[in-house]
């Protein structure tokens, strides 16, 4: 997409766009948190549309990237193991374990399957009652209550062959880290408007007085994202920092009372390590004690030595917005979405598969 | 993985002796099931944002038609697409299935 006229809503598009190239005065550097808005940010060029004075970069908000590589290589144990099935979503299949991705153990003869939801993982148990099934759950704050009512389902059918490997990650701790590493110099957020769907806006005005910077909760369309940069930047140039709601028509301040709900009835918060970006406390869910029946972690009690990263992937850098995927020396030649050497490049959320395929900036990649 | 997709409500059905709402959604030409119980004011006949087999908002009808056009332009549904027809596992069976209401509302 490369005419304005191709976008949804042109007219609006081009609103918004000549607002910010009017309200820009100084160089501004802005994260967008969320993969979704990564993917949408370069897939419908708005980089190459903004003023050059402003800087996009592009958060660790791609739960697939984020997800440690110890723990695919306990999916990827538990999956080669006899009479297990484990599940996931689809994009986790080619993340690179320290030997193996889920897609390598698959062609070794494990029984790996992709799901749209972690309910027909549930279903999956019932029917293959001979069978453990192992559901992978990654995601934000968006994707919890879905995998908490999987464990709830499977509780009241009695299920003792379904369990979960959880991943779970929160976007409020990791703007807290991002913000704590001296390196980096972002001044305004767009917060990810599907996670605050379920949380609310609550958890991020701490965050706005603690670091002095506007968060603005944004949708993931072009017309979203240009109306989020628009609001920091107007903040920005007026030097305010307050955290408001471009995305009110789907998220309520008080988020999904019901998910909320459910997401505390299974899991408590934790300590998680993010792929790239190291330990962060209270980041991420784990299972409570109560559902631990349901926890592949305490079910199959598996210990998976510590690995290192593949040290030529810089990942954690362009997570946090101190380089650019086309900085790292790696991009396009050893670490491409075939055959990616880290995270970021597997899902299309990822920063560096997204400048992959969409970016024209590295000038010697055609767009995919 | 993160996006929520707008779809509408056809028909509900109840399960787990009446404790949990499931219902079958359309998004354009696709039905899928997908949970209700984050949302439990909805009825048949509103769009639900549904995101992993959950409705997790109830939506505008027009933005939800928007939205919907906005992720099958950018190719987002295939992936949807793609699930069911690969996939022969469909969501949890209905077993005290008590209809609400049927289709066309
Ligand atoms: S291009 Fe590849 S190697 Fe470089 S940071 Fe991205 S994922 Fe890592």
């Amino acid at each position: 997409m490369k005419y304005l006229s191709e976008y949804r809503n042109p007219e609006l598009v081009k609103k918004y766009l000549d607002e910010i190239h009017q309200s820009c005065t100084k160089p501004w550097m802005i994260m967008e948190v969320c993969g979704g808005q990564t993917h949408s940010i370069v897939k419908n060029g708005l980089l190459q549309l903004l003023p050059k004075e402003i800087t996009m970069v592009h958060g660790p908000g791609c739960p697939v990237c984020v997800t440690p590589m110890h723990l695919i290589d306990k999916a990827v144990y538990l999956a080669l193991k006899e009479k297990v099935i484990l599940c996931s979503f689809g994009d986790m299949l080619r993340v690179p374990g320290s030997t193996d991705s889920l897609l390598e153990a698959k062609s070794k003869g494990a029984d790996v399957r992709i799901l749209y939801s972690p309910l027909e993982a549930v279903k999956l148990a019932k029917d293959n009652p001979d069978k453990q099934v192992v559901f992978f759950a990654v995601g934000f704050e968006t994707t919890a209550p879905a995998n908490a009512l999987s464990v709830l389902h499977a509780h009241r059918e009695g299920l003792e062959n379904y369990s979960i490997l959880a991943s779970h990650v929160l976007v409020p701790p990791a703007i807290d880290a991002v913000m704590n590493d001296d390196l980096v110099k972002i001044q305004g957020f767009l917060a990810a408007g599907h996670v605050c769907t379920i949380m609310g806006i609550g958890e991020y005005g701490p965050l706005v007085e603690k670091y002095q910077v506007p968060i603005v909760v944004t949708g993931f369309e072009p017309v979203d994202i240009l109306h989020g940069i628009l609001m920091v930047v107007k903040q920005l140039e007026k030097s305010e920092h307050k955290l408001e709601n471009q995305y009110a028509r789907v998220v309520r301040p008080e988020g999904n009372p019901e998910a909320r709900k459910v997401i505390e009835e299974v899991f408590e918060i934790t300590d998680r390590e993010w792929r790239g970006v190291g330990n962060i406390p209270l980041s991420g869910y784990q299972v409570k004690e109560q559902y631990a029946a349901f926890d592949a972690n305490k079910k199959f009690s598996i210990k998976m030595p510590k690995v290192e990263e593949n040290p030529e992937c810089i990942a954690g850098q362009v997570l946090k917005g101190i380089k650019k995927p086309h900085e790292c020396p790696q991009f396009g030649k050893g670490c491409t979405p075939e055959r990616p050497l880290g995270a970021p490049m597997v899902s299309s959320e990822g920063a560096c598969a997204a400048y992959y395929h969409f970016s024209k900036i590295s000038g010697q990649l055609t767009e995919a | 993985m993160c996006l929520a997709i707008p779809g509408k409500i056809k028909s509900i059905e109840t399960m787990y002796d009446g404790l949990v709402r499931m219902a079958k959604i359309q998004f354009g030409g696709i039905m899928k099931q997908a949970s209700l119980e984050m949302v439990p004011q909805a009825k048949v006949g509103d769009y639900v944002l549904v995101h992993v087999g959950v409705a997790i908002s109830i939506v505008d009808e027009e933005e939800a038609k928007k939205s919907f056009e906005y992720l099958e332009q950018i190719g987002e549904i295939d992936e949807l697409i793609e699930h069911t027809q690969t996939d022969r596992n469909d969501l949890p069976s209905i077993n005290s299935s008590k209809s609400q209401s049927a289709d066309g509302a």
